[in-house]
C-alpha cells in the first residue's frame, strides 16, 4: 500500500503514467511508459522509503499477436522493505528502449541477453553485443517466429579437417502435437465438418 | 633506487585468452584478459559455450517435460532449481502441496546447498593448489548423490520435485542413513576446517582479493553468499520463507569484508547449518501424501492403474498431453546455493508456458568478475572465479 501511494504522488508529480496492474497476481506490478521508465528507476533506487537497490532481472517477452509485441519487465528488489517491485514496459518491433545501465550496472548483460534473444535494442548502454549466441550468430532465437531447431548445425567435416557450419538437416520431421481438447470446451477447437453447422 | 622508480616506464598492454578449455574457468569460459604486465586492467567474459536454449525449449514443452531441463542448468544443485519451477506452477494452479511433501523438499534442498558447497570448497581449493579437501569433500558428494538415486533414481538429474509435490515417497530406512551422514559429515567438515582456515597459502590467496563492497554488491545484482559475503543479511528462506522455513530454527552467516575468503566462511558455515535444517527435518518429518490430491495434477496410484481403466486413462493423458495451466503469470523464486534462483512463467491457459524466464544468479556473478578482478594479479582471477561459484549450466541456460 506504501509503495502505490508513493508511485502515485510521484506519477502525478511528474505526469508520468504509472498504473497498477493487478490482474497477474502481483502485488507490486506496474505498466510505465517506455521514455519515463529512466527516471523513475532512478526514483525508486534513491527514494529513502523505498529503496529498491537491487535490480534482481531485466528480461523480455514476446508476443507476436499484440500491437506492440514485446514487453520488458524490470524486476526490483529492496531489501529494506522486503518487497519486489516489477516495472513492465510495451515496445513495438523496432522500437528501441533506454538502458538502465546508469542506474543499475546489473541491466548491462541483461540488456545484451534481451538484444541477443529478441533483437531489442537499448540506447546509451555500454555494451551492445551478443551475449549467448554463436560468434557471427545472425536471428533472435526467442522470438517466437524462430524455428526450435534454428538455421544452423555444426559439425566437424573429415575431408575438410574443420569445423563447418551447414543448414539444419532433420532426420526426423519437427513434430509439432495438437493438445487442444475437445473435452474442454468449443474455443479453439474445430471438429472437421464444423462450418457446415454454422452454414 | 628512488630515482628509477619515479621513471615512469611505458608498458604495452597484452591481450590473452583464459579457457574456453581451461581446468579453473569451471566449465567453458572464454575470458578475454587485458593485462599490463601481471596485473588485469580488464576483462571480458565471453560466455554462452554451453548455451542450449533451454528458455526456448521449454515453451515447446509441456509442464511435465519441462521439469527435467531444470536439473540441466546449475548441475551441481539439481533440485533447487526444480523446486523454483514448482513453486512458480503452483502459484499458478493455487495448488497445495502436502506437509510431508514440503518437509522432504526442505530436506533435500538442504542436501544440494551442501552438495554444492562441498563441490565449490573443493574445487576451490584444487584451483589454489590443495588437492585433499577435494577429496575429502567429494567422498561426502558421492554418499549425497546416493540418497538422490535412491528417491528418484538418478544420481544428479533426479526430475524429484515436480509441481504439486515430490514424485514418489522416500524408500524405506532413507532417513536413517542420512542421519548418519549428518553425524559424520560435521567430522568431514571440521576437518576441512583445520585443513584451510588457517592456512597460510589459502589465505594468502583468498584474503583481501575480490573485495566487493555493500553497495557494489547490490548495484551488480548479487544475490546468495556474494551478497551475505559482503555483509548483507539476506536470505530468502528467512526473509520470504517458502514451504516450512518459518518453522525451522537455523542462522544466516554473513561476512564483514566481502573478500574471497569471506564467502568462502560463509559457505562452510552454510552448510553447519544445513545440518541443523536437516536434523530438524529428520525428527520433525510428518506421516502422509507426498504429492497433491488433485486428479488434474497428480497420476493415480500404481495399484488403481491395476485395477481401474479409469485411472489408466487418467495416468496416459497426463503423462502424454500434460495439465492445463490457467492463464497468468508467476514468479517462483527458492534460495539456491548459490543466490536467488526464480523462475517467472507466462502460463497461456495450454499445456505450455508462452514464455519461461530463468533469472540464474550466476549470470549477474558473473558480471561482476571485471570490476573484483581489476587492478589483482592472473592467479587471482582464478581464486575469484572459483569464490563466485559460478557453474555454466545455469549462466548459460
Amino acid at each position: 500500500m506504501k509503495i502505490a501511494s508513493i508511485l502515485k504522488q510521484f506519477s502525478k508529480d511528474n505526469k508520468f503514467s504509472i498504473k497498477a496492474i493487478s490482474a497477474c497476481g502481483f502485488d507490486n506490478l506496474y505498466r510505465v511508459q517506455n521514455k519515463d521508465l529512466l527516471p523513475i528507476l532512478k526514483f525508486v533506487k534513491e527514494n529513502k522509503d523505498l529503496r529498491f537497490t537491487i535490480l534482481t532481472d531485466l528480461f523480455a517477452a514476446d508476443f507476436p499477436a499484440r500491437d506492440k509485441r514485446f514487453e520488458l519487465i524490470y524486476s526490483l528488489l529492496s531489501l529494506k522493505l522486503n518487497k519486489r517491485l516489477l516495472f513492465k514496459i510495451e515496445l513495438e518491433e523496432n522500437e528501441k528502449a533506454e538502458s538502465a545501465t546508469p542506474v543499475y550496472s546489473a541491466a548491462c548483460w541483461y540488456e545484451r541477453e534481451a538484444f541477443d534473444m529478441f533483437g531489442i535494442e537499448f540506447d546509451n548502454s555500454p555494451d551492445m553485443r551478443r551475449i549467448l549466441t554463436d560468434y557471427g550468430f545472425k536471428g533472435h532465437p526467442l522470438r517466437k517466429e524462430f524455428p526450435l531447431t534454428g538455421h544452423l548445425q555444426v559439425k566437424y567435416d573429415d575431408g575438410l579437417e574443420k569445423v563447418i557450419y551447414e543448414p539444419v538437416l532433420l532426420e526426423q520431421e519437427f513434430r509439432n502435437f495438437d493438445f487442444a481438447s475437445p473435452w474442454n470446451g468449443p474455443e479453439g477447437y474445430k471438429l472437421p465438418g464444423d462450418e457446415k453447422a454454422t452454414k | 633506487m628512488q630515482e628509477t622508480s619515479k621513471k615512469s616506464i611505458d608498458t604495452k598492454s597484452t591481450t590473452i585468452n583464459f579457457g574456453p578449455q581451461h581446468p579453473a574457468a569451471h566449465g567453458v569460459l572464454r575470458l578475454i584478459l587485458e593485462i599490463d604486465g601481471e596485473v588485469i586492467n580488464k576483462s571480458d567474459p565471453h560466455i554462452g559455450l554451453l548455451h542450449r536454449g533451454t528458455e526456448k525449449l521449454i515453451e515447446h514443452k509441456t509442464y511435465t517435460q519441462a521439469v527435467p531441463y531444470f536439473d540441466r542448468l546449475d548441475y551441481v544443485s539439481p533440485m533447487c532449481q526444480e523446486h523454483a519451477f514448482a513453486l512458480a506452477v503452483e502459484q499458478l494452479l493455487k495448488c497445495e502441496v502436502p506437509r510431508r511433501a514440503q518437509y522432504i523438499r526442505v530436506l533435500f534442498s538442504e542436501l544440494t546447498r551442501i552438495l554444492n558447497h562441498t563441490m565449490n570448497i573443493g574445487t576451490q581449493a584444487v584451483d589454489l593448489g590443495a588437492t585433499t579437501p577435494l577429496l575429502w569433500l567429494f567422498e561426502e558428494r558421492e554418499k549425497i548423490m546416493e540418497f538422490y538415486e535412491r528417491v528418484s533414481g538418478s544420481r544428479m538429474h533426479a526430475n524429484y520435485i515436480r509441481p504439486g509435490g515430490v514424485v514418489a515417497d522416500l524408500p524405506d530406512g532413507l532417513l536413517e542413513d542420512i542421519a548418519i551422514f549428518n553425524k559424520n559429515f560435521l567430522k568431514q567438515l571440521a576437518d576441512v576446517e583445520t585443513l584451510l582456515n588457517n592456512n597460510r597459502i589459502w589465505k594468502q590467496r583468498l584474503v583481501g582479493i575480490g573485495v566487493v563492497s555493500q553497495k557494489q554488491a547490490m548495484d551488480w545484482g548479487f544475490s546468495g553468499p556474494m551478497l551475505r559475503g559482503s555483509g548483507i543479511q539476506w536470505d530468502l528462506r528467512k526473509s520470504n520463507p517458502y514451504e516450512i522455513y518459518d518453522e525451522l530454527e537455523f542462522d544466516v552467516p554473513i561476512g564483514k569484508e566481502g573478500d574471497c575468503y569471506d564467502r568462502y566462511l560463509v559457505r562452510i558455515e552454510e552448510m553447519y547449518q544445513s545440518v541443523r535444517i536437516i536434523d530438524q527435518c529428520l525428527s520433525k518429518m510428518p506421516e502422509g501424501e507426498v504429492k497433491s490430491l488433485d486428479v488434474k495434477l497428480s497420476p493415480p496410484k500404481r495399484g488403481e492403474i491395476k485395477e481401474s481403466m479409469e485411472a489408466l486413462i487418467n495416468h496416459f493423458k497426463l503423462y502424454t498431453e500434460g495439465y492445463n495451466v490457467p492463464k497468468g503469470e508467476a514468479y517462483g523464486v527458492v534460495e539456491a546455493p548459490k543466490g536467488e534462483f526464480g523462475v517467472y512463467l507466462y502460463a497461456d491457459g495450454t499445456n505450455k508456458p508462452h514464455r519461461c524466464r530463468i533469472k540464474a544468479p550466476g549470470f549477474a556473478h558473473l558480471q561482476g568478475l571485471d570490476f573484483m578482478a581489476r587492478g589483482h594479479l592472473i592467479a587471482d582471477v582464478v581464486a575469484i572465479l572459483s569464490s563466485l561459484d559460478i557453474v555454466f549450466g545455469e549462466v548459460d541456460r
